[in-house]
């Protein structure tokens, strides 16, 4: 796409600018607005009687003392809020084939996960809610559990949604070439291996939480929402409460960490919105840290078998695999949870040049807490899959998995093209990215130093990985398919009397630095210095229409409409500055808040004396001038379903072989996200993602018993990545600004957390490998690793 | 069942009575009864950090302290050390850094951080990474916290 070629060479761009965030200097005062900050007039408090089965029928609910409880207000059965709302259901037309059923806020009859919600009480203190909770008597019959994955499908597995006859919710095969025959050929090596991601989740430092206020005078709903996509929540909450969408306003204040797991639909949530009606004031509902882990999306929970064959020159001549995946008992509305085994298949062995690929995919029901987006949909279990392979038969055949990698990565200049799977691709540096990574590690001496250190005992491992990840989606992503999820975003720009810009966006921040790039685009574009832009996003009403910030589409899509409405108003503000200058725009710029000669840079007027012209001296205008100073644009991506990104990554590990701690000692990132807005707020998010993913590879696992008893609901016993272990992570990058808009900008929210779990895998098992060792297994915990040890 | 008491305590360099549930920890009762929402809840059992703030000069878990602990005592909050001017330099640091994202451990990190740099902390990174490993953040990944802290330490040496 061509643009005004005078956008990134402005004496006032901002465009890749190390630009600290203006919100930073609320946040570290302790004066940011996050949702349990807030504490309206008449407010009163939620909390909720939980499930303490995976499986059971609800036989009665006594709630009698309950009700009588000091400072209770009332107590709501899951029939209760039935009959306020409507069910949901978690599939989308474009899944040809999901199947899920029919939802409520609170189980009704029975209850198919530990941690579903069975009764709300709403009390004038949380504490007081709490006490009440535990006067509820639930009566359950307790029902034999599916919690396996790998047995639900089989016949005499119990079902958890009778009417489906199978507990399978979806299924997809991609085929292309001949795997078999190509398998088959002589001097082919094939290697197989089964895979195991457990399951994790996201611990938000914020939990999730809502207050929902009710005005019946206006018959206007007001969510306060700790989450990504207010416009989503909007009309789920229309449809569903039965009110029209411009009575229900949603608003997004500061949000403390998201990263997927606040974009669904919750039950609580849905329920807090239900009683602000039935009670027509504010009801606050924060979930703690054990309900958090109970019923926080969960995300990941695949066994993968997986096979790659690849010559005695190290051509790799394909992929099959097989990925089952537990999603919990629905399919997770709006978006679905099919989405992220569909991501798998798509994504594996993207990188390579492969001709022959075939990938199954089934998606089970189970009684588990439901799997759904989270960081990097799929993308840890496509890389560490195809990447975990080819270390694997770099290993069988003798080869170098650099050299291995080089001889298979499509080449820089082979775009646009599309990957065995049919993605469409384009604009990618798979080479470049791992021989900068190459560089930046000094493989060469990291080698010779693991050579020096295995004499000596110790065993270090080095990991790469060679990825691919999904930006910027088009509608084919969700809207195709029927989700009220926008896909396009719009961006505001407007002139104030002052001179100061004041910019609106239907991205959302929850600590990306969404709003800091939003100044730095406006502030460049259109001419002033970056302190002179104030930013709102977050508020329904007081926004363009769009879609958040998800899917690292925040700076590509959103960044690319705030480009071209401050453009637009550049040109308007042009316009009239050329009536009252008489002269033609062209001759003209906008330049440090004010309009100069666009040849010698000399000021002509102030943007403050134009703005003061046209909102209060309109007599000074010529009275068929009628200016316009605001501007909207809006801006989707076309052509592609997805603008994808690639990189390149490394760990160096070393494990302990006696206690089988794994320590990372350094991780490299290359990335190529396209233009860099603000290198320093992608550096954090690639810092970031990778801790993250380095959490999902080594520590965090939601433990599970055979009976589907979540035992791990406390930050002691689930482990994230700590300081102290955390090492430090170098980042660079290669720009290969994207086509797709005159921005060029793709995302980088997620690359991190898509590529560390296979090069940590990678790096354990170069390191287990001279022992005769491996293991295939996240997270990769010391007892793992000494059981793969005394078995190896 | 719950019973109140009275406390009385300086918060900020502002005397404060008030009664309370005994039961009631001290974060809770700054951000609910005193309207300090600086400090943060992220698990209520003294694992995460957020709730990190200062009480009677030392650094303590304010979901593990209950608020009549801190009758007759002095606390220090966020909001505070900001208006103070003793974050000042740490503030800078971690603008400068992008030490924070979402901002939800900042105020924790912050309390954890001017601890250990106010006690003459050395700039060697682990011994940094270490002191605040007591403070979860999901967002940053630490490196840009540790960059931070250790920039004011240095700076503080004049370097
Ligand atoms: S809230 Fe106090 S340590 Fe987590
Ligand atoms: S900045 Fe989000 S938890 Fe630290």
């Amino acid at each position: 796409m061509t643009g005004p070629a005078t956008i990134f060479d402005r004496p006032n761009t901002y465009i890749g600018k190390p630009e600290p965030r203006a919100d930073a200097a609320r946040l570290l005062q302790g004066r940011g607005r996050y949702v349990d900050d807030l504490n309206l007039p008449r407010m009163v408090h939620a909390a909720f009687v939980r499930s303490p089965h995976a499986h059971a029928r609800i036989r009665a609910i006594d709630v009698t003392e309950a009700r009588a409880a000091p400072g209770v207000l009332a107590v709501y059965t899951g029939a209760d809020i039935a009959a306020e709302v409507t069910p949901y259901v978690g599939t989308l037309t474009h899944m040809a084939g999901l199947r899920s059923a029919p939802q409520y806020p609170l189980a009704v009859d029975v209850a198919r996960w530990q941690g579903e919600p069975l009764v709300m009480v709403v009390a004038r203190s949380r504490a007081q809610a709490e006490d009440a909770c535990d006067l509820i008597d639930a009566d359950l019959e307790e029902l034999e559990a599916v919690c396996d994955q790998e047995t639900a499908l089989s016949p005499d597995s119990p079902l958890i949604h009778e009417e489906f006859g199978s507990n399978l919710a979806w299924e997809r095969l991609v085929e292309a070439g001949d795997v078999d025959t190509a398998f088959a050929a002589p001097g082919v090596t094939v290697v197989e291996r089964t895979f195991r991601f457990g399951r994790h989740t996201g611990v938000t430092l914020e939990s999730r939480g809502t207050v929902c206020d009710y005005d019946p005078s206006e018959n206007q709903l007001t969510m306060y929402y700790s989450g990504q996509a207010p416009h989503m929540m909007q009309v789920i909450l229309s449809k569903h409460l039965g009110l029209p969408e411009e009575d229900v306003r949603v608003i997004s204040n500061d949000v403390g960490g998201s990263f997927g797991i606040k974009i669904h639909t919750y039950g609580d949530e849905i329920a807090a919105a239900v009683a602000a009606r039935m009670l027509r004031r504010p009801v606050k509902f924060i979930a703690d840290r054990m309900e958090s882990f109970m019923t926080d999306i969960h995300a990941r929970d695949h066994v993968v078998t997986a096979r790659i064959g690849v010559t005695a020159e190290g051509n790799i001549v394909g992929i099959d695999m097989d990925d089952l995946t537990g999603i919990g008992p629905f399919s997770m509305y709006p978006r679905t949870s099919a989405i992220e085994c569909n991501q798998v298949l798509n994504l594996t062995g993207a990188p390579y040049a492969l001709q022959n690929y075939r990938a199954r995919g089934r998606v089970v029901f189970q009684n588990k807490m439901l799997m759904c987006q989270y960081r990097a949909v799929g993308h840890p279990i496509a890389m560490a899959v195809a990447d975990g392979l080819l270390e694997e038969a770099g290993r069988a055949i003798g080869m170098d998995p650099v050299a291995l990698r080089k001889k298979n990565l499509m080449a820089d200049d082979s775009y646009p093209r599309q990957s065995a799977s049919g993605m469409k691709l384009d604009d990618l540096s798979h080479q470049k990215a791992i021989t900068k990574l190459t560089e930046i590690m000094d493989y060469d001496a990291l080698r010779t130093d693991q050579a020096e250190a295995r004499k000596r005992g110790v065993y270090r491992g080095i990991g790469l990985v060679s990825m691919v990840e999904v930006t910027n989606p088009s509608p084919m992503f969700y809207g195709i398919g029927g989700a009220p999820i926008a896909s396009q975003d719009g961006a505001t720009a407007r002139l104030d009397a002052g001179g100061a810009l004041h910019v609106a966006s239907s991205i959302t921040e929850q600590g990306q630095g969404t709003n800091a790039i939003l100044a730095q685009i406006a502030a460049g574009v259109f001419g002033v210095p970056i302190d002179r832009v104030r930013v709102t996003t977050g508020d329904t009403r007081n926004v363009p229409y769009g879609g958040g910030t998800w899917a690292s589409r925040g700076a590509g899509i959103g960044g690319e409409a705030m480009l071209q409405a401050a453009h637009a108003l550049r040109d308007q503000v042009l316009e009239v500055a050329g009536t009252l200058l008489q002269t033609t725009p062209e001759a003209l710029d906008i330049r440090d808040g004010n309009v100069v000669d666009a040849g010698t840079g000399a000021e002509r007027m102030t943007l403050a004396d134009l703005a003061r012209t046209v909102y209060y001296r309109g007599n000074e205008l010529p009275s068929d001038t009628k200016p316009e100073l605001i501007a909207t644009r809006h801006y989707r991506v076309t052509d592609f379903p997805f603008v994808f990104t690639n990189g390149a990554m490394a760990a160096h590990v070393e494990v302990d072989i006696e206690t089988g701690f794994v320590k990372v000692l350094h991780f490299w990132a290359v990335e190529d996200c396209g233009r860099v807005i603000n290198p320093m707020l992608v550096d954090e998010q690639v810092r970031g993602g990778v801790v993250q993913g380095i959490g999902g590879a080594l520590y965090e696992e939601c433990l599970y018993s055979p009976e589907g008893q979540l035992l791990n609901t406390t930050m002691a016993d689930y482990i994230v990545p700590m300081a102290a272990e955390m090492p430090d992570i170098t980042v660079a990058h290669i720009e290969t600004p994207s086509k797709t808009s005159v921005l060029g900008a793709k995302g980088a929210g997620e690359a991190g957390t898509g590529g560390a779990p296979a090069a940590i895998l990678n790096a354990v098992n170069d390191a287990l490998s001279p022992l005769g060792a491996s293991l295939w297994q996240m997270p990769m915990t010391p007892q793992r690793v000494l059981t793969a040890l005394s078995e190896g | 069942m719950t019973r109140d008491a009275r406390i009385t305590l300086t918060v900020n360099g502002e005397e404060i009575s008030a009664v309370v549930a005994v039961r009631t920890n001290l974060v809770d009762f700054l951000r609910h009864d005193v309207g300090l929402t600086g400090s943060h809840v992220g698990c209520e059992h003294g694992v995460c950090g957020a709730c990190t703030l200062e009480l009677n000069g030392k650094a303590v878990r304010g979901c593990l302290t209950l608020a009549v602990q801190a009758d007759g005592g002095t606390v220090t909050t966020v909001e505070g050390l900001a208006d103070s001017g003793r974050s000042d330099a740490l503030r800078a640091a971690f603008t400068r850094r992008n030490a924070l994202q979402c901002g939800f451990c900042t105020p924790g990190m912050l309390a954890s951080a001017l601890s250990y740099i106010e006690r003459g902390g050395s700039d060697d990174r682990q011994a940094i990474r270490d002191h605040i490993s007591g403070n979860y953040c999901r967002c940053t990944g630490y490196q840009s916290v540790v960059d931070a802290i250790s920039d004011v330490i240095r700076e503080g040496d004049g370097a």
